[in-house]
């Protein structure tokens, strides 16, 4: 019986570095996971590409709470996929996940997304969020590419790639 | 080594206090709780108090909450526990469980611990409030590597049902 649910590739960072990528992946699983703890030298946004692709085809609909309210907003014609308005934190891990299914089939490719930001202030500089992106591009994903926007991911930082099998 | 193990499960056959998961081994690089639960609490959506390594201080989290009616958000800072997980109370409709996962990662790095926790008490009411889901983000500001968890209901003067199951899983990235 073929794996189910089987590690592609994981790196913990031990430089800080502009970018976590994962490339050359093969199209032997049906879905994919990615899942990142870590922190960045600025709070800017979790951002992931697909195959280098840094052009405006991305979309997204997110839903969060920051311990005040609820609130949902969608996104078009953005350069990448984001999690959430709250950004990596400096010094709390932050916990993102991202499902991409059906990675080599031949249609847009979509992400479910969750995020886990919480920091333990008090306020509502936290967030949960959870979320559905969208890639405009009928290729199948080879790379995926972490970043924060131009912003280095912090040394200790993990990503793990993980290929799901329906057959 | 696989990558997705069950360590250890439990199903009870009679009422529980708590569920304890202790003795964690630290060879998994994240951990992963589902379980199916129900308490006798005489409400529709009842709560379970999650623990780490039998700590009573620096739990805080931040959830998001639906009722099928309205969407909100609250927050707990500094707290005892992690409480926003909404399973089936007694009185909701008979033989229905709530089901959640509690995803804790790099359980062993000396940092932090972010978690996410997705929960849902979903019972066939169309009563607003009778059924919560929710998500949350958790941390643990602790830098212990976590060797046990306790899914606890007495917190709330309850009891878990018997039929009740717990499962958790460690996933590898060696």
């Amino acid at each position: 019986m073929a794996t189910t649910y089987e590690k592609i590739a994981s790196t913990t960072l031990g430089s800080a570095s502009s970018a976590i990528t994962f490339s050359s992946i093969a199209s032997s699983w049906t879905d994919l996971r990615l899942v990142i703890i870590g922190t960045a030298a600025a709070a800017n946004y979790v951002t992931l590409n697909l195959n280098s692709d840094t052009g405006a085809n991305y979309s997204q609909t997110i839903l969060y709470g920051n311990g005040t309210g609820a609130y949902t907003f969608n996104q078009t014609g953005d350069t990448y996929m984001w999690p959430n308005t709250l950004g990596w934190s400096t010094t709390i891990p932050q916990l993102i996940t991202f499902d991409l299914f059906s990675y080599a089939g031949s249609t847009y490719k979509t992400a479910l997304v969750t995020a886990s930001g919480e920091r333990n202030l008090g306020n509502a500089n936290q967030q949960v969020s959870t979320s559905v992106s969208l890639w405009q591009n009928t290729a199948a994903i080879t790379s995926v590419s972490i970043g924060a926007q131009g912003a280095n991911i912090s040394i200790g930082s993990t990503a793990t790639l993980y290929g799901i099998k329906a057959a | 080594m696989a990558t997705y193990t069950l360590i250890s499960s439990n199903v009870l056959s009679s009422t529980a206090g708590s569920v304890t998961f202790s003795a964690i081994p630290s060879s998994y690089t994240d951990l992963e709780v589902r379980f199916s639960g129900r308490t006798n609490d005489t409400s529709w959506a009842a709560y379970c108090w999650v623990t780490l390594n039998g700590a009573t201080t620096n739990f805080s989290e931040t959830a998001l909450v639906g009722n099928g009616s309205t969407a909100s958000s609250n927050r707990d800072s500094a707290s005892s526990s992690w409480y926003q997980v909404r399973i089936n109370g007694n009185n909701s409709t008979a033989s229905t469980y709530g089901n959640a996962s509690i995803y804790i990662p790099s359980y062993t790095a000396s940092q932090n611990k972010p978690v996410s926790i997705t929960s849902t008490n979903e019972g066939n009411s169309s009563t607003a409030g009778q059924i919560v889901m929710t998500a949350t983000a958790a941390l643990w500001s602790n830098t212990a590597a976590v060797t046990s968890i306790t899914l606890d209901a007495t917190t709330g003067g309850t009891l878990w049902m018997s039929g009740s199951s717990f499962y958790l899983y460690g996933i590898s990235n060696a």
